[in-house]
This record gives C-alpha cells, structure tokens and sequence, in this order.
C-alpha cells in the first residue's frame, strides 16, 4: 500500500533560479491490487513526487507510508520493498543483462541460490535468454526495457513506482511496459505510475490523481471524473482542471 | 556501514572498469609503458646519439700556424679531427655547423715553445652545441697533452725529474652508501611520480563512477536500491583507491625494471655518474609506498567529492584538471634546495609525503616526522572522505541541474 499524507518539496533557491515549491501538500491512497495514475503536464510535480515515494527525495514537509514503512524514518526499508522504473533509471552498459540484473538482486539481499532461480524464471518469461549474457550497452530499447523489468522484479517488491516509463519508446516497447503494468495489478501490487499520455490512464488506472504546480487538483476514478466533469474525454477533464486550478 | 553491501558495490564497480578500455589505459597500459619508453627509449636515443656524435671525425678550421710547422703537423695527425682550409668566416660557419670549431694559433708559436715564452691558443667553438663541444674536448686535451709534452722536453733538458710536473695528486672518495647517492641523483623524482600517477590513477574511475554515473542516468538507479549512500561512497572509493594503488604499482616496478634494464644493457661503468646507478632498497619502496598510501586515500576522496558536484564527464574533467595542478606545486616545491622537513613543512599535505619520502629513498629514516607525517595524512584524508559520503547525501549535488 502507499499512503501520501500531506507531501511536500521545497527545492532551495540558487543564484540563477528562485526557491521552487515542486510538491505542495499532496495526499493520496493507493491500495494492493490497484493502479493508481498520476496524470499532469511536464513540471507538474509528478517525477518528484515518486522520487519521494521511492526515498530517493526527502520530503521537505509530510510523510508518505510506502509497504507499511515511512519514507522518512525507514527509507531503506521502503527501497527495499518497491521497485523503481522511470526513462531516467538506465542499466550499467558494461555489465551483460545477467550481471545487472544480478548486482540489484545481491544489493536486495538475496541469496545466491534464491537470486539465481528467480533469475532463470523471470529472464525465461520475460524471454531474455538469449540476450542474457550481452552487455547491456549492446541491446536494444526493446531488450534494455526488458532488463530493467527484471531489475524491478529480482526482489519481488509489494510496490510498483513507475515514473513515466513509456517516454520516448517505440510502440511495441511501450505495450510491453503496459502489460507488464497490468500484470503487477493482477499479482496483487501496489502501483503507481506517472504520465502525461491520456490513453494510458484510461487503458491502465483505478484512480487517477490530477497534478499541477505540485498540487493535487483533483482525484478519483475514471468514472467518477468523468460524472464530476460531465465530460467522457479524459483530455477534456483535463484541461478543465487545469485551468481551473491555474 | 554493512560491509557486504560495501563489497557488492566494490566488485560490480571493479568488473565495470576492467571492461573500461579507458581505465585500463589509464591504470595498467600508460603506468607501465610510460617508464619503459622514458628510461629506456629516451636513454637508448640519447646514448646513441652520443655515441655517434663522439665518433664523428670533427672538421676544424686551423688559423694561423703557418710558421709552426710541429704543432700544426700534430694537430693534423689527430685522428678525430679534420682540418680544413683557414676562412675569415669560421665563426659563421661553426653556428652554421659546416665545421665543428677553429683553433688560433698564434705567429711564432713553435718557436715561443722553445724559448719557454708563454702564448695563448684561441678554440672556437658553439656553447650548447654537443658535436661542437665535442670537438672542443678534443683539441683541448690535445692542447693539454702537448703542454705537458712541452714541459716535459724543458724539464729533461734541465736534468729536472718529470714529477715536477705533477707535484702531488688529488684523489677524490665517496663515503656516502650507493642508496644515498641514488637517494641523492634522482631520490625527489620517484616519490614525485608516485604521488602524481596516484593522483592521475585515481581521476579517471572517481569521474566515471560519479559524473559519468549522472550523464549515462545510471547514478537514479543505484540510488532506488536498497544500498545505503555511505556504503555506496565507500564501495566507489575504494575502487578509486584501488586504481590509484594500482597505477602507483605498476609504473614503480615498470620504473624498477627500466632502470634494471637500462643497467644492463647500457653498460654503465661502475661509480659513472649515471641516473641508471642509483640503488634503492625494496624497504625504502615499501616505506615509500606505505607513506603514499594516505595521500592515495586523500586523493581518491577529494576527486569522487568533487567529480560528484559535476553534471557530466565533461565538467568533471574541467573540475578535476586544475587539481593536478594543486598537487604539482608542492610536489615540486620539495625539489627547492631551501625547503627541508621540519615541524611546519610535515603538516602541510602532499609536500610533507613528498619531503619524507625523498628521506627515505636517501636511507634516513626520520620516525618523528614519519609518524606525524602519516598521522596528519590520515586526518587529512579522513576529512576527504567525510566530505565524499555528505556530498552523497545532498540532493542538491546528486540531482543538479
């Protein structure tokens, strides 16, 4: 489960940029077995707010309750317990798809017999064996967003945070990740997943969360915004809450 | 700290850069080629030239001795040297290099000699030059030979022993140990090349495994997985370390065995005054070594710190560079004749290691200063590390745009 209670970030000011209020009192639920959407435009708070869930940001004010551990007292038990995948998560290009995923599986604590095993199952579902011993530098999109999934599963984690993983892929590569999502819902995770792609929310989502200017604007399922809005086009509701919250 | 997730970053990182075509180059290709190429190459090169420049038959210009037939005659049964046609224009043609030198000899030299009167020789020759001073050797001892020849055809005709042409001799000994005079010759440059490929060992992997981590988006990665920030300093550092080590370990032996080759194989005469004499014991390359050793982690430290604060591989290199530059100076400062180790030099870092290291090469071994020396060196580089583990845990540095 994730639970936000009240997050906020505060990037300290420099000489060439004014302090910036990233993440603004943001709370939300996501349960097991749901996915929960962060949905907002470029800037809108959406990466540094799973960063925090993720432990990698502290939060300068508020909590969040990430696999019944919290992100300020335990981070390294809430690392422990999600796996991360965001475009900006990319894999060791010396080290072949095997090493990688192995390092992140010895760094979770797991033994050499349990890693080994998870590995061979998860690199022949993800059907990896043939790829699994080329040096990640040397793969594919395809193939590097497959080591990456199984980087996020070696450890088997209760969480999924998924920060706009979709950007910039091909169409075949992006259904992977997509099913991959809904195949974490269906074992019983807890999902979050960050973007600005409209379809995706509406293929994927429980509930969706609306963020701008580090805000949540508005919140709930599909179905419910759609019948709060009283508008069927996600993009519309989009726009509307947006403006309303500018 | 856990010191298994220490080990665990330690060895992906170790695997990681011994796949790094560049760090091999910089860690194991350059440090033992370097030396190799230097000592013997450049030593081959110049004992080559040397040789070939002594064999050469010097042309010189003979001015003057048209009415002293013997010396001229003598100077002609020179087998190194030519002589060639006077020219108003010997001096041009000696800058020119066309002749190697001239030689002056005054009018009525011969005759002089016999009277006992005393004359002066002119040599012409190019400072700077090596053919051109080698042909000044040569007609030097020339003319030294024939002094003395002369005195000794005045001394017999006056029933006078030869022996007072040499009244009594001088013999100059050396009491100092072969360690000392190597110590001496070339003892500041080994701890100064040690400390510098320490310091050049180190940039590459502490820019690599930092700023590279942050360019190639590997550095959020890391940092979602449950390994602490300070065992994953520690785990980088030590490979900095290592490579460090490892670079100041090949190029000594890689220098050892140049200067063991070049030993050899050079045929130096024992007792020449020659960089390749110098001995130094395998107890003063340990001490040397253990008194680099917390520099090395100074080093190591402060350049993961501060390749950290940089956004690419690019603006690390721009960081780190001057850095050479901060551990030249001292280094060569101990070279100054008036910089000596003392109380105030064996606190300042880098010069103090540099200066007690020099000791040692030289067989003395100070063990006050020795130990204050190591001890200031370990604070210093335990506030390297303390700085490298805070810079970890900054946002502001981990994620600066």
């Amino acid at each position: 489960m994730i639970e936000a209670l009240k997050l906020g970030k505060v990037f300290p000011g420099t000489k060439k940029r004014d302090k910036v209020l990233a993440v603004n009192d943001v709370s939300f639920r996501c349960e097991p077995g749901q996915i929960y959407g962060l949905l907002g435009a470029n800037g809108a708070g959406k990466t540094t707010t799973l960063r925090i869930l993720a432990t990698i940001l502290r939060p300068t004010s508020g909590t969040a309750v990430v696999a019944g551990y919290d992100v300020n007292r335990e981070p390294a038990k809430v690392r422990a317990h999600v796996g991360f995948l965001s475009t900006a998560t990319a894999l060791y290009g010396r080290l072949t798809a095997q090493e990688m995923v192995e390092y992140f599986g010895r760094l979770y604590g797991l033994d050499e017999d349990r890693l080994h095993r998870d590995i061979d199952q998860i690199f022949t579902t993800l059907e990896m064996n043939d790829f699994r011993d080329r040096p990640c530098e040397k793969l594919s999109t395809g193939m590097k967003q497959k080591v990456s999934i199984a980087r996020t599963l070696i450890h088997d984690p209760p969480v999924m945070i998924f920060d706009e993983p979709t950007v910039g892929l091909d169409v075949m590569t992006a259904r992977t990740i997509v099913s991959f999502i809904r195949h974490c819902r269906e074992r019983g995770k807890t999902v979050i997943f960050s973007t600005h792609v409209m379809s995706e929310v509406e293929k994927l989502c429980d509930r969706i969360g609306i963020i701008h200017t580090g805000r949540i604007l508005a919140e709930g399922s599909l179905a419910e915004l759609r019948e709060r809005y009283r508008e069927q086009d996600l993009e519309e509701i989009f726009v509307r809450v947006v403006g309303e919250g500018s | 700290m856990s010191l298994r997730s220490v080990l665990i970053v330690y060895r992906k990182e170790m695997l990681d850069s011994l796949r790094d075509r560049r760090t091999i180059i910089s860690m194991v290709v350059i440090p033992i080629l370097v030396f190799p190429l230097l000592v013997v190459g450049m030593g081959y090169l110049a004992d080559t030239m040397f040789s070939k420049a002594r064999q050469e038959v010097s042309q010189v210009m003979l001015l003057g001795g048209e009415d002293s037939p013997r010396v001229t005659a003598a100077l002609k049964a020179l087998t190194k040297v030519e002589i060639v046609p006077p020219s108003p224009d010997y001096a041009e043609q000696i800058s020119n290099k066309l002749i190697r030198a001239a030689v002056q000899i005054p009018p009525g030299f011969d005759s002089a000699l016999d009277r006992g009167q005393s004359e002066k020789i002119a040599v012409y020759y190019y400072e700077g030059e090596i053919k051109s001073s080698f042909a000044k050797e040569t007609l030097q001892t020339f003319f030294a030979d024939y002094r003395d020849q002369t005195v000794k055809v005045h001394l017999a005709a006056h029933d006078l022993p030869p022996s007072l042409l040499e009244p009594f001799k001088v013999e100059e000994k050396n009491v100092a140990p072969p360690e000392k005079v190597g110590g001496n010759a070339l003892g500041g440059i080994i701890p100064y090349f040690v400390i510098i490929l320490c310091l050049t060992g180190a940039m590459y992997p502490a820019m690599d495994m930092t700023a590279g981590e942050k360019e190639r988006g590997t550095m959020e990665t890391i940092l979602c997985s449950p390994v602490s920030r300070t065992d994953l300093v520690v785990g980088k550092f030590l490979m900095v370390l290592t490579a460090s080590l490892a670079t100041a370990v090949f190029s000594v032996t890689s220098m050892a065995l140049s200067f063991l080759l070049a030993k050899r194989y050079m045929n130096v005469a024992p007792g020449a005054d020659s960089p390749f004499q110098m001995t130094i014991g395998l107890k003063g390359v340990f001490a040397v070594f253990f008194m680099v050793l917390p520099l090395s982690v100074l080093f190591s430290a402060m350049m993961l710190a501060i390749a950290l604060f940089a956004k690419s591989f690019r603006e690390a290199q721009s960081y780190l560079s001057p850095l050479t530059f901060v551990v030249i100076m001292p280094a060569v400062a101990s070279f100054l004749p008036g910089i000596e180790l003392n109380a105030r030099t064996a606190l300042i870092p880098i010069l103090s290691t540099s200066l007690v290291s020099k000791e040692i090469v030289g067989g003395t071994y100070h063990w006050g200063y020795i130990a204050l020396i190591f001890a200031a060196s370990c604070v210093y580089a335990s506030i390297g590390i303390a700085a490298a583990v805070h810079l970890f845990n900054r946002e502001d540095v981990l994620f600066r745009v």
